[in-house]
């Protein structure tokens, strides 16, 4: 649905976007993850037919993004970075606005209008004016304009920002449910909970590079190595060391608790779980330690900045 | 969730609807469909305007308050005018149109701070992106904005005119304008809304903030009022009032030209594209020098880091790859100045018949025109830097018929160059006329002016082009990149290629003119 190929965008002599090639699948969610000025808002900007790339292609839904730059932005529903919407006007009168310039017939304007906004919890603000409106609720009607014309792909830069966690929660399941609609959706955010709860695939863009792809486990494989599992233990295991040091990987032992590596955790933890008791320990807890996206994006950057460093 | 407008129809059927929605925009546009799409924006935007008070309060004041107080200054003059008793009715006649020029101008003017807060004031306020990620184009998006800044403008300044008529119409003055009168005003007032709207926007593309374009409108706001005086000074003169219409036909050309640059730079890319307003006069000097030398930035910067060697400037090969190849470029320009000095000549010839000069009455000898020209070659022969007289001449007026020309599309550098012309075909015309021989003239023309003229018209294309660039950027260029390549392009022609002929010109002109003209005149022409 969204094809990505060398895209670079050059201003003057600034690289605003180096080189960036992906794939986004129907129905699956892509989040770009980067810090500010990573290039993630020009990338979309190109997806949106909005920039025209220095070199590279890309087509959305099937369509080249600057030859067929009209079908490409029809096809899309964008949430802006800042939500930039008409304070004067009515929230409805607002989406008519915005349903005429998608060509949608005026029943279906209204209709779905009116049922976006219900969906959203903005059913009692149809007739009140956009300015009047808190943060929260602005960000929703941008995201009803975005959903309005029914758009294929949808590309949602920070689409929970300056959410209460209740909106946002609601955001975060209507992304769910328009990507098991079929839809394809790339997500910018700097919510890294957010984008691993919601996204299928994730890439991490800094200084206009793509410096690490994959979904999630490969990511966390790739970075922090083998999954790692804690064990904690009624008693302290002193003088065992050696003995399940030749069973896993020990990282870390701490009186009663130890943390350690292993890459086929179905054959190891009753190995050690069968030598803990043969040495008469009891064993409190043994759980996996699960990796957030958070440790895994500032590991690859940080190795990215070290990389860079080396290099110059 | 996609499901609130097509309930029941199944996945497939919506895919399908989908699917035709997005092609139709795909297709060719009609130019109904596009003015359909316009109003669109239109609609809102007036819409915003009538519901922002900062914007209705002065249009507001300006047409129901100021004609009135424009009817009692109108009553204060006519009063003063008949008090002096003489020729009062000339007076008043000449005084009244003046005033619902100025009570339309009024309201219209307000359609430049429309336009720059509908342009800026969105871009600021970020409401600009949702739009452009729209699939309208950006035609229909300019279109849309331009008629949406100038419709409460110019409806307000329409019924301004109409109450300040109304009063002297039906008031104590019962005043009966002529119908033309009234046309001229009402189609001047639009006008000039159109042309400060249609600025306002060329400004506003190249600025980020409300603040900076307010700053650059000074740009509009200056011209406009000085064109304002002088159309008053037109308008009290009933005998060339008829002028008007040709000012307004001018103002009809700015309109084009503004037209023509704004729907080529507002365009998503420039919008976007463009973050800062601060004024970057290294990079402006660079691209000017990479222009003018033909070499480029990466050449230098590979240079600076040693990975090759920078080229060492050869005259032969600058001529070859930069000099060369940017003549070619002045192609069109160069059709354009031939096509505008041979119909000035033209025009001169014509006005000859119509304002005679009275050479038959004149005492004029071959004697005195030999004296004047061996002045000429005495002194030069005295001192030969008599010979950069003509030079120095002729580079002044291309430099200022250059630098008039990038603030006015080229168009006053284009009148600079026609003048003398116009006068040439006016002189020749009269000496045509009055049976004196012409080849005297001609060969004190000709004799040097075969190098001279292509030398001054390859100037004045050269400053066309680099005036009227803006209006049709290069795909790949910014606005002010091309530009400023244009410049680069006009220093390199000037330098490489008019001043080497200007000074043979020069040469030519102090010493073989006289002689030849000379040599005529002995021979009997």
């Amino acid at each position: 649905m969204i094809e990505v190929q060398g895209l670079s965008k050059s201003f003057g002599e600034f690289r605003a976007v180096d080189n960036v090639t992906f794939s986004v699948e129907p129905g699956t969610v892509f989040a770009l993850l980067g810090p500010n000025g990573a290039g993630k808002t020009t990338t979309i900007r190109m997806l949106t037919s909005i920039l025209v790339p220095s070199t590279g292609w890309a087509t959305v839904a099937g369509y080249d993004v600057v030859r067929d730059a009209p079908q490409v932005r029809a096809s899309v529903g964008v949430l802006t970075e800042q939500h930039g919407l008409y304070e004067r006007m009515r929230g409805l009168e607002y989406l008519d606005f915005f349903g005429r310039i998608y060509r949608l017939e005026a029943a279906a304007r209204r209709s779905r209008a009116r049922s976006l906004m219900e969906r959203f919890g903005l059913g009692n603000a149809l007739d009140r004016r956009v300015g009047e409106y808190s943060k929260g609720m602005k960000q929703k009607l941008a995201l009803v304009r975005a959903l309005l014309h029914d758009p294929p792909v949808l590309l949602l830069d920070e689409p929970t920002s300056a959410m209460d966690p209740q909106s946002a929660r609601l955001v975060r399941n209507a992304i769910k449910e328009l990507r098991s609609d079929r839809r394809t959706i790339i997500l910018t955010t700097h919510n890294l909970s957010e984008a691993q709860e919601l996204s299928d695939r994730v890439a991490i863009i800094r200084q206009g590079r793509i410096i690490a792809h994959g979904d999630f486990e490969e990511l966390a494989r790739r970075v922090v190595g083998p999954p790692l599992m804690e064990l904690r233990t009624v008693q302290p295991l002193n003088g065992m060391v050696e003995g399940l040091r030749a069973l896993v990987g020990i990282r870390e032992l701490d009186g009663d608790r130890i943390v350690y590596e292993t890459a086929n955790p179905a054959e190891t933890n009753p190995n050690v779980l069968r030598y803990l008791l043969q040495q008469g320990v009891d064993v409190l807890t043994l759980s996996r330690v699960s990796e957030t996206l958070e440790s895994i994006y500032l590991n690859i950057v940080e190795e990215d900045e070290d990389q860079e460093q080396v290099t110059r | 969730m996609s499901t609130a407008t097509e309930q029941g129809a199944s996945p497939q059927a919506e895919t399908e609807k989908r699917r035709e929605r997005v092609a139709q925009f795909g297709s060719e546009a009609r130019w109904y469909e596009t003015i359909q799409n316009a109003l669109v924006i239109t609609r809102r935007e007036v819409q915003d305007s009538f519901r922002d008070w900062r914007i209705m309060f002065p249009i507001i004041v300006l047409t129901l308050f100021f004609p009135i107080l424009a009817n009692i200054a109108s009553q204060l003059f006519i009063n003063l005018f008949e008090r002096y008793g003489a020729e009062a009715d000339d007076l008043i006649e000449a005084f009244l149109p003046l005033m619902p020029m100025i009570v339309g101008f009024f309201p219209v003017s307000i359609s430049l701070v429309i336009a720059l807060e509908t342009f800026v004031g969105e871009k600021e306020r970020r409401s600009l992106e949702p739009l452009l990620s729209t699939p309208l184009t950006n035609t229909e998006l300019y279109m849309g904005k331009v008629i949406a800044a100038m419709i409460p403008p110019l409806v307000a300044g329409y019924l301004g005119i109409t109450l300040y008529l109304s009063g002297l119409i039906l008031g104590a003055q019962q005043w009966r304008p002529d119908p033309d009168l009234i046309l001229l005003i009402l189609v001047l007032t639009a006008i000039q809304g159109a042309v400060m709207v249609t600025g306002a926007v060329v400004i506003s593309s190249q600025t980020t903030s409300t603040r900076a374009a307010n700053l650059l409108a000074s740009a509009i706001i200056l011209p406009m009022s000085l064109l304002v005086i002088l159309e008053s000074i037109i308008m009290i003169q009933p005998g060339i009032r008829h002028a008007l219409w040709y000012v307004a036909i001018g103002l009809v050309v700015v309109v084009i030209l503004f037209v023509r640059t704004g729907t080529r730079i507002f365009n998503r890319e420039e919008l976007l594209g463009r973050a800062i307003d601060s004024l970057n006069l290294r990079w402006a000097w660079r691209i000017i020098v990479e222009q003018y030398t033909g070499i480029s930035h990466e050449d230098r910067l590979a240079a600076q880091r040693g990975d090759k060697p920078l080229p060492t400037f050869n005259l032969v090969r600058w001529y070859r790859r930069t000099v060369f190849p940017t003549i070619k470029t002045l192609r069109n320009p160069m059709l354009a100045v031939m096509v505008a000095v041979v119909g000035a000549f033209v025009v001169g010839w014509i006005l000859s018949s119509e304002l005679p000069l009275p050479l038959d009455e004149q005492d004029y000898s071959n004697e005195d025109l030999m004296t004047a020209l061996r002045d000429i070659w005495e002194q030069a022969a005295r001192d030969p830097k008599f010979v950069l007289l003509p030079v120095i001449q002729n580079v002044r007026v291309i430099v200022a018929m250059g630098f008039l020309g990038l603030f006015t599309f080229g168009v006053l550098a284009l009148q600079v160059v026609i003048l003398p012309f116009g006068l040439l075909g006016y002189i020749f015309g009269n000496l045509a006329a009055s049976g004196i021989s012409a080849t005297p003239f001609i060969l004190a023309i000709v004799t040097h002016g075969i190098v001279e003229i292509p030398a001054i018209m390859i100037g004045t294309a050269a400053a066309l082009r680099a005036g009227s660039i803006i209006t049709r950027p290069p795909d790949e260029m910014t606005v002010g990149e091309a530009w400023l390549r244009a410049i680069g392009d006009g220093l390199k022609i000037g330098i490489a290629v008019v001043l080497p002929l200007l000074f043979i010109a020069g040469l030519l002109e102090v010493y073989v003119t006289p002689r030849v003209v000379e040599f005529a005149l002995e021979l009997g022409f």
